[in-house]
């Protein structure tokens, strides 16, 4: 069975309804990408696949026995956390919280975990610095590393690499890439300006719109729509 | 300066000034305690608007008669604060504007309440003591000073006990609901529990003044520290020590209680962001 499936998903928020009909599942391992213009509803779905929104009408089913706990999320970062007083560790370590029930404190399983987070996103000398005094993408690594900290299977994102350069966007597109090829996490990750070096590893595409679709990244080539033909050009020339 | 001492020496044998500072240093910890998560929250105003609907509460608890206000108070506080806290992410209204709305009415049909149906003699003093703390503070009795030490403890004990929580929801909301914690349920916790301290500390401060009590230490705090931890502890330090500076200082020099605590936090305040800046730079 697969991991997540949504079927006959119509989502929206505030009584709009702004996709109808989205069918598509994600099977352990894979790395499903999801496209879609400004305002097709990327965000509105990873929201309503996470339960942070009712879907209008339609379901999500988790299979593989994943619980809602089991997630982890990166999601577009927020106002508050702009100048939140928080140190590296402590955001990585909150992401434990989910899986805690009523647990009051972090165990000492837990703290190394975060440790190994941290350092597997290279990020170990940054682990007593403040979060809101670094550069978007290290804060985007802390981020991530966070939500390793609640999952070992499933990771959704929403836009990972927005208002980074193209440096930093590189670097986080490959970590991402090597947690779904070497760790066996399965990815489902929003994103809009698909670069050359993002192009390869997903697995599955799901592009939103008037006809959305869904299917393999092989058959998403052949079905000459793809958004990375654009990127084609740049690439031999 | 001896001087001092000694008159203070002879204050501290009497009960009323030693209930005082007990309650004062209680609500000043409490109160510092849930500061730093809700100016991290955007939230900051709550006290404020909390403390006028607790005026009104007051007020009407009055006007009828009620000896004991104290329960009447808590329960319209608490449910302002559930339907403020609840709301304030989807109401039609923004929340600070629904926050702004509900303070002013309060004191508004507080005072008017007031007017209309005259308690006592003396209504301007009354209303006075209410909104500015005046010397109400020194005239606790021994039941509510128990009263408020053991909400002190519940309050202490649901922050430490839910502290990793608290930083995780106001850190951000969504990655801990979409991870599996049940946000609601601890915003309604942070919502009775801020409801709790702001009557226990109307006695203290008096209601135009609490948000300084909730507001200023975590702010100060904010200046010097940088992680959430040394933040909150910060915090509840400055305000215990601002909190008895204050108290101390009225008593001895004869001043209204909640503006000195005020002033001793403003003070601090100013303290920390020099700090803040020494330190900033030093490291640059």
């Amino acid at each position: 069975m697969a991991l997540l499936t949504a079927c006959d998903l119509s989502i929206g928020y505030d009584g709009k309804t702004v996709l109808k009909n989205v069918n598509f599942h994600a099977d352990a391992g894979d790395y499903l990408l999801i496209v879609g213009e400004n305002g097709s509803g990327k965000s509105t779905l990873i929201k309503t696949v996470l339960g942070l929104n009712p879907p209008v009408s339609g379901k999500v089913i988790f299979g593989d026995g994943l619980l809602r706990s089991q997630i982890g999320y990166l999601p577009q970062q927020t106002a508050v956390q702009k100048d939140f007083p928080a140190s590296v560790r402590e955001v990585v370590m909150s992401g434990f919280c989910g899986a805690m029930g009523l647990r009051p404190f972090y165990s000492k399983k837990e703290k190394e975990e975060a440790l190994e987070n941290i350092e597997k996103l290279g990020i170990s000398n940054l682990s007593k610095r403040c979060y809101r005094e670094l550069s978007g993408g290290q804060q985007q690594r802390v981020l991530l590393a966070r939500a390793l900290c609640a999952t070992k299977k499933l990771l959704l994102l929403d836009e990972p690499v927005s208002g980074l350069d193209p440096k930093a966007a590189f670097e986080m597109y490959s970590i991402i890439s090597r947690l779904n090829k070497e760790s066996g996490i399965t990815v489902i990750m929003i994103s809009h300006d698909i670069n050359s070096s993002a192009k390869d590893s997903p697995t599955h595409v799901l592009e939103l719109g008037k006809e959305c679709f869904f299917g393999t990244k092989e058959e998403y080539d052949r079905s000459g729509r793809s958004v990375f033909k654009m990127y084609g050009g740049e690439e031999n020339g | 300066m001896a001087e001092s001492f000694k008159l203070l020496a002879e204050y501290l044998k009497l009960p009323f000034v030693r209930y005082a500072l007990i309650v004062g240093v209680l609500v000043a910890l409490c109160s510092a305690l849930l500061g730093v998560t809700l100016v991290l929250k955007r939230f900051s105003f709550i006290g404020d608007g909390l403390s006028h609907v607790a005026f009104g509460a007051m007020a009407l608890a009055s006007v009828l008669n009620i000896m004991n206000e104290m329960p009447v108070v808590l329960i319209f506080t608490i449910i302002t604060a559930v339907l403020l806290l609840k709301t304030g992410q989807m109401a039609k209204i923004k929340g600070d504007a629904a926050l702004a709305m509900i303070s002013v009415g309060s004191l508004a049909i507080g005072y008017l309440l007031l007017n209309i149906f005259p308690p006592s003699g003396n209504l301007t003093a009354d209303v006075c003591k209410t909104l500015f703390g005046s010397d109400s503070i020194l005239t606790l009795k021994a039941t509510e000073v128990w009263l408020s030490i053991a909400l002190a403890i519940i309050v202490v004990g649901i922050f430490v006990f839910f502290y990793n929580k608290i930083f995780a929801i106001t850190f951000d909301e969504s990655f801990s609901k979409a991870t599996g914690t049940r946000a609601g349920i601890y915003n309604l916790v942070i919502a009775v529990v801020i409801a709790v301290v702001i009557v226990i500390s109307m006695k203290l401060v008096g209601s135009l003044l609490i948000s300084a009590l909730v507001i200023f230490p975590a702010l100060s705090a904010m200046r010097v520290f940088k992680n959430f931890k040394a933040v909150t502890i910060c915090a509840a330090v400055l305000s215990v020590v601002c909190t008895l500076t204050g108290i101390i200082t009225s008593i001895l020099v004869n001043l209204p209680i909640g503006s000195t605590i005020v002033a001793a936090d403003i003070v601090a305040f100013l303290g920390f962001t020099l700090a803040g800046l020494i330190k900033r730079s030093v490291s640059k």
